[in-house]
């Protein structure tokens, strides 16, 4: 059976970052991940990030995924891609299903002392009348399709959801040549940052809150035509009389991201329920650690947040599973945690952030009293 | 119908692999060697990958990421392709999926 110091599971931000620093600490590492290409999400994140230069604010998010595979072609990480785990057994076996969906795939079995966790997040659904319609999708696939795929998925675009992802993909959709009718929220305020939402507002788009799409409307060929809209009440309850009907061949749902847990709950990972951080996040300390021995978390699977976050986590993952593996000393590897934890806290400010910090602390609070130390894979 | 970006104000949206070409229900359509089947297919104005099982209703991109499965179609004769995570090769023929399309 083919034996890895760690296998890191997911090859976006968190589980670059968890590889590359493992890597570069002497670790035989294995990145798997079901897409086509590394990067994760990181690719069709065309615009310039935020923060402070610790974090390469300024930096448009595929130079970072550009970079973070540089770095892991340096660290000396084997990357497979259209490769899934499909199985986690006792004694961290692992079965990964690798291939195609058109050819023959292949079932690797494998045995990794040291296992990452980094399937980052799937979009949420909105249910509205003929939400299955072709034509309504994730903004974020509306997103890929623009800036990776260099394909629009339709003309005329009705978003959903005033959040950062709605604000910002409304905006590339507008870049990649779309005409993005409308932005609608049932929210009373736009939910995203003012300076994305103006962006919106000088492009002489109307965002409409308090409102919401009640119906999407099939057109004869049996794809979007049109969707309905309504004014919402206090309880996000359409008001009747208030329906209008615009004009659009597709809508895209931006109504935020749950983790994906699927990995997580199949190792036995404790799990605990958490709001802010978008639904179930398996329990982890400040060494990233599960409630399974040698089975770490990082990035949005811990609960959704940014890429930048998931970087930070990335690496103390990595970090952790090498000290684990006696490739750094506690006094080193500590260390690193340390500064990390800093400039994490630094990304987990103002009125978004203060927020995470807390659910952060809460969570490892939680450990320390539920699981205290972590158990092996049963 | 072509929905190809260009002249976008970063990207520079010209692929880098040959052009070739594909056959959907059909009728052939032009694609780039190595992009997703579904872009191709969208590029070509098809979006309706799949009809359901039961109450035979079409389906199309949705998470465009390999994890909800609407965007199966049969291609090469093979079932339940997730085009959104399939590679165009010279000369595939794609149909859309109907159903199960057991035995296709």
């Amino acid at each position: 059976m083919l034996q890895k110091d760690i296998l890191v599971i997911g090859a976006g931000p968190a589980g670059l970052a968890a590889s590359i620093e493992a890597g570069k600490l002497g670790a035989s590492v294995l990145l798997v991940d079901l897409n086509m290409q590394p990067g994760g999400q990181l690719f069709k994140q065309i615009h310039k990030f935020f923060g402070s230069s610790a974090h390469r604010s300024g930096t448009r998010g595929y130079d970072i995924g550009k970079q973070l595979l540089t770095e892991a072609n340096e660290a000396n990480v084997e990357i497979w891609m259209q490769s899934t785990v499909i199985g986690i057994f006792p004694g961290n076996k692992i079965a990964i299903e690798k291939g195609f969906d058109d050819g023959k795939k292949e079932i690797i079995t494998l045995q990794a002392n040291k296992i990452i966790i980094a399937t980052g997040a799937s979009e949420n659904a909105i249910r509205f009348k003929g939400w299955t319609t072709p034509g309504v999708m994730g903004a974020g696939a509306a997103q890929t399709m623009i800036n990776v795929n260099h394909v629009k998925p339709g003309q005329k675009i009705v978003m959903l959801g005033t959040g950062n992802v709605g604000l910002i993909v409304s905006y590339q959709l507008m870049q990649a040549g779309c005409d993005v009718v409308t932005l609608v929220d049932a929210a009373p305020k736009i939910g995203g940052y003012a300076v994305h939402a103006a962006k919106i507002c000088r492009a002489g788009v109307p965002i409409r809150l308090q409102h919401t799409i009640i119906e999407a409307i099939k057109g004869t060929d049996g794809c979007v035509s049109g969707c309905v809209i309504a004014k919402v009440d206090e309880h996000f309850q359409p008001i009747p009389g208030t329906e209008e009907t615009i004009d659009c061949d597709t809508i895209t749902l931006a109504a935020g991201l749950k983790p994906t847990m699927d990995l997580v709950k199949l190792a036995g990972c404790e799990l605990t329920y958490n709001g802010v951080f978008g639904g179930y996040i398996p329990l982890h300390n400040e060494r990233m650690e599960t409630s399974c021995k040698g089975v770490y978390v990082a990035g949005d699977t811990t609960g959704v947040e940014e890429a930048n976050t998931a970087l930070e986590e990335g690496k103390i993952a990595g970090i952790s599973a090498a000290e684990d593996l006696g490739l750094i000393s506690s006094e080193t590897a500590g260390q690193y945690r340390k500064e990390i934890w800093e400039r994490l806290h630094a990304l987990r400010l103002g009125p978004f952030g203060e927020k995470r910090m807390v659910e952060k602390e809460a969570i490892m609070k939680q450990y320390k009293e539920k699981i205290g130390a972590p158990e092996p894979i049963l | 119908m072509c929905l190809r970006v260009d002249n976008h104000v970063i990207l520079d949206c010209k692929h880098p692999n040959k052009e070739v070409e594909i056959s959907v229900d059909g009728k052939p359509i032009r694609a780039y060697e190595g992009e997703p089947i579904l872009a191709a297919v969208l590029n070509a104005g098809i979006k309706i990958n799949r009809y359901t099982v039961k109450r035979k209703e079409p389906r199309g991109l949705f998470c465009g990421i390999g994890q909800c499965t609407d965007c199966a179609m049969v291609v090469d004769g093979k079932a339940n392709v997730r085009t959104c995570i399939t590679p165009v090769k010279a000369g595939m023929v794609i149909k859309t999926q109907n159903g199960l399309s057991k035995g296709a």
